[in-house]
């Protein structure tokens, strides 16, 4: 075991302290010209492309590497499969379509907009058929929204698992959509929409992942949707038309959507049952656990985002979101959870939305346990796993909204640990 | 003057931040708590501009400029705040409908309603027997979820399991998990067969619900399943749910101020990521087992880490590198050559396809390029320059196509192909080598 000694450790960080004051003055001197200033480079001399070149642009071949990624493992198909968002690479708090996360349950579908029906049924005085111009032709609003799978973050409930942000929170997205108000299209049907009331909703795919909502929800804030990020929804996210259920579980978001029904009882389908409902330690069961509680996480320094520049000035950077509401406060700890520090929100989020946290601070090169924890409007904490596993256990499988820690090492390399 | 615009661009950009917002504003959705938060930024940016104005004396002009910007997002948040219920409104709901959409026919309804509820409404008639069931299961499922429900591979087990929901490891089935039968026969029914949902008659879902009940011990041999004994039915764990109690578990105790300093004592690290994740430049992602311990890492204290860990010094390459480079056979360097022209085509895979079924792209197709004649790939439509040279029976051999990899716009003057060039000779070798892997 390699270990310097108490003195040389203060030695240490003098030693890192005078580099970074170095470097925050500007006075790295180079010893030879840069030839990237001094030689006339390609790119400053021949042509780029043309404005006929890329109809519709993709990220540059540089940034190839951020991209969604699938831990093939996980699950027996990629048919029936998750992918993660490259959250440890993204800035600022909205999602970039392409590289949103994906979860299908029977593979993403090709559904042509002409081809597209939404029927409402059960307890209305008109059962109803909608096209999708029927739908553009209704008042619309645009909300940002965090869309978060129950089981993000799902495989850290046994210990720290996979070493990436990606892997481990990456089941989420962020975008801006545009929808007609769930309400608006009850109403037009003449939906039985007392209290005691469900809203039973599903896919056209051939999974259909139905899922009831009660009707207080569908009242509320649920959108019809069938734009995001100001374009037409990608394929993968239910082309032409999706339902965004602000707050809760992903899976409620039903994709393709295609039929919505009013029943005096939730349905109890498979996604409602045998999946998406959360085993305790005793072995019981809850059920309808439909909120993302607040939640929050470091994207850089991370596993995939290790501190490359030594020590001196820096930037901790973060997302977190609430199922309840806004993000009121971020708290960054170094030390595991000795010492906190409240973090600068990037800005003001918009209510279950993702919010992007800062702690502009200083390296000292020194090893340290980096975690975020969130406070949102209810006042409720971020807990810690040990907080989570006591309640819980750790058979849960959802809803773990953890404090995750990551360990950085002094040449800035990050890893996902436990701690006490 | 502009170098010191550039030493206090961190100071401005909150204020720019601030300015976004509250220009912002006309077309957003805010309320009181949004200008609130405006108004946190404002100081916050308020804060900086005094903190710079200390800095130094010549920075006074931009602190000043800065000012003057801050009124102005000032006087545009009043105006804002004044106008609060004009803007952004929710959508507006009619007293009577909108008239959108028509009268959805009995038959469509039949077709797409097909729901079961716990009660059993929604089944249709039929019925089934545990035999019948076992051949249609044979046939169509046991494939992936095995010949006795019990899972094949990662594929779901629905059967066993039972009493194991409190165990360090869960076995959830359909026998020892799902708390009802109406949605075993509402999921099979609407998802199963997986890629060929929806094609099962209401016997044979019948016959397979009852196959799947026998599979768990749950009925005899002899058990037919119908719409009239259905309801009866009961499942082993139909008690075991409870509704979400997070509310009165949690909330009650987790909203509360968190603590800030000396939250403890010390802390270690007592795991350490199971698995590291590589992540290839193709996609994906590589589980690989993490072999380090947590021995060797300190333990944290509120006056920071117990000691520092020396840095690994990353491995440097051997001394006896050249030597063994001399000893790589030539077939040897010839794969590797391939190899990196195998890296090296991932800059042109954007827009060419070599291989089996290579089709072309924004760019030509390369099979057998290498001997083949300029501007040959029917379909494809080139530029005057490639067509110029298709007319004079030019030929794309190893000299040519390093010289037009090396500077595209310069070697075939108008080339559409948008590609800055490969400055390496050994990348050109490389992707060269590739490419003749590659025939017609
Ligand atoms: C090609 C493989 C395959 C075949 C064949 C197949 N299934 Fe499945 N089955 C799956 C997959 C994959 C899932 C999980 C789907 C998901 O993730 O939503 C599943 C899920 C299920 C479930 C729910 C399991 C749970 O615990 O939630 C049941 C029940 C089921 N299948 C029954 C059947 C029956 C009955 C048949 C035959 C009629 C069948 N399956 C044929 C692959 C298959
Ligand atoms: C941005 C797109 C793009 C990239 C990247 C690109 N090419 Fe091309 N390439 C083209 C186009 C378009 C043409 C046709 C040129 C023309 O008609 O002027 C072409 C033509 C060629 C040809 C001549 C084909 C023929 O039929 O005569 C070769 C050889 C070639 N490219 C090789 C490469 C290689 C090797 C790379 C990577 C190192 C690469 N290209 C990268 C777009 C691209």
């Amino acid at each position: 075991m390699d270990e310097m000694s108490k003195t040389s450790r203060r030695a240490f960080l003098r030693g890192s302290a005078a580099v970074a004051a170095g470097t925050a003055a500007g006075t790295v001197s180079a010893q030879t010209p840069d030839p990237a200033i001094t030689e006339l480079q390609d790119w400053a001399s021949y042509l780029g492309a043309g404005v006929d070149e890329t109809p519709y642009g993709l990220p540059i071949s540089f940034e190839s590497d951020v991209i969604r990624r699938n831990v093939e493992w996980l699950t027996a198909s990629p048919i029936s499969s998750i992918n993660f968002t490259p959250i440890h690479a993204l800035e600022g708090t909205i999602t970039p379509q392409g590289c949103a996360f994906e979860r299908h349950h029977s593979g993403a579908i090709e559904l042509h907009k002409d081809d597209y029906r939404l029927m409402i049924n059960g307890l209305v005085e008109r059962p109803l058929v909608f096209t999708y111009e029927d739908l553009e032709r209704l008042p619309r609003e645009n909300h940002v929204y965090f869309c978060e799978c129950a089981a993000n973050t799902g495989m850290e409930w046994a210990g720290a698992q996979l070493n990436g942000v990606q892997f481990t929170h990456g089941m989420i997205h962020n975008m801006e959509y545009t929808g007609v108000p769930l309400r608006t299209l009850l109403k037009e049907a003449g939906a039985d929409i007392s209290l005691d009331k469900w809203v039973y909703v599903e896919g056209a795919d051939a999974s259909s992942n139905g899922r009831s909502i009660p009707m207080e929800k569908a009242l509320d804030d649920v959108l019809v949707a069938f734009k995001a990020n100001g374009e037409a929804l990608r394929m993968e996210h239910g082309y032409p038309v999706r339902l965004v259920v602000p707050g809760w579980e992903g899976n409620l978001w039903v994709k393709w959507l295609r039929r919505i029904e009013i029943t005096d009882r939730a349905v109890e389908s498979r996604e409602e049952t045998s999946k998406y409902t959360d085993v305790y330690e005793d072995g019981v069961a809850r059920k309808w656990t439909w909120v993302m509680d607040a939640k929050s996480v470091i994207t850089s320094p991370s596993p995939q985002m290790p501190i490359t520049h030594g020590a001196g000035p820096m930037v901790i950077s973060g997302l977190a979101w609430s199922g309840h509401g806004q993000i009121t406060r971020v708290d960054v700890s170094k030390d595991g959870g000795i010492t906190w520090e409240t973090a600068r929100l990037g800005k003001q989020g918009d209510t279950k939305a993702l919010t992007r946290f800062y702690l502009d601070t200083e390296w000292d090169g020194a090893p340290m346990l980096l975690q975020a924890r969130a406070m949102d409007d209810t006042g409720y904490v971020q807990p810690t796993k040990e907080q989570l596993r006591e309640q819980r256990g750790e058979n849960a499988v959802y809803h773990n909204n953890c404090i995750q820690t990551w360990y950085v090492d002094v040449e800035g390399k990050a890893e996902n640990v436990e701690v006490s | 003057m502009s170098k010191f615009l550039n030493i206090f661009l961190p100071a401005a950009s909150g204020t720019a931040l601030a300015l976004g917002l509250a220009f912002g504003l006309a077309g957003r959705d805010y309320n009181k708590s949004t200008i609130e938060s405006l108004e946190i930024q404002l100081d916050q940016a308020n804060a900086r501009t005094s903190a710079a104005q200390n800095t130094s004396d010549a920075q006074n002009e931009v602190v000043q400029a800065l000012q003057d910007r801050l009124t102005t997002v000032e006087a545009n948040l009043a105006a804002a705040a004044s106008q609060i219920g004009s803007v952004a409104e929710p959508a507006p709901l009619k007293a009577d409908t909108y008239q959108i959409g028509r009268l959805a026919l009995s038959e469509e309804i039949a077709a797409w309603d097909v729901d079961v509820l716990p009660d059993g409404r929604g089944l249709p008639v039929g019925s089934g027997d545990v035999f019948t069931g076992e051949e249609v299961f044979a046939d169509q499922c046991a494939a992936c979820h095995g010949d006795f429900a019990e899972g094949v591979d990662n594929w779901p087990v629905l059967a066993g399991g039972f009493d194991t929901l409190a165990d360090e490891d869960p076995i959830k089935t359909v026998g020892s998990y799902w708390p009802h039968l109406s949605t075993v026969w509402d999921y099979i029914n609407r998802s199963m067969p997986f890629g060929a949902a929806g094609t099962l008659t209401a016997d044979e879902t019948y016959a397979i619900v009852a196959y799947i009940l026998y599979s768990n011990d749950m009925v005899d041999d002899d058990f037919v399943l119908s719409q009239e004994n259905f309801a009866d039915f009961e499942m082993h764990n139909k008690d075991g749910f409870v509704l979400d109690d997070r509310a009165e578990t949690e909330y009650a105790a987790w909203r509360t101020e968190p603590c800030m300093k000396n939250c403890k004592e010390e802390v270690e690290v007592t795991m350490r990521s199971v698995f590291l994740v590589e992540t290839p430049p193709e996609g994906g992602s590589n589980s690989v087992m993490n072999s380090a311990t947590i021995d060797g890492l300190p333990s944290f204290s509120a006056t920071g880490p117990a000691f520092i860990p020396a840095a690994t010094v990353a491995p440097k390459a051997p001394a006896a590198t050249k030597a063994i480079v001399e000893e790589v056979s030539a077939e040897d360097q010839e794969a590797q050559l391939i190899d990196d022209g195998k890296k090296v085509f991932k800059k042109c895979r954007a827009c060419h396809e070599v291989g089996e079924g290579a089709k072309n792209g924004s760019g030509p197709h390369l099979n057998g390029i290498v001997g083949r004649t300029m501007g040959s790939v029917d379909g494809f439509k080139y530029s005057k320059v490639f067509a110029a040279a298709l007319d004079d029976g030019l030929v794309w051999d190893d000299e040519a196509l390093a010289s037009f990899l090396e500077k595209p716009k310069s070697y075939m003057k108008g080339t559409k192909m948008a590609f800055s060039g490969l400055k390496k000779a050994s990348d050109q070798q490389a992707v060269i080598e590739y490419l003749r892997t590659f025939g017609e």
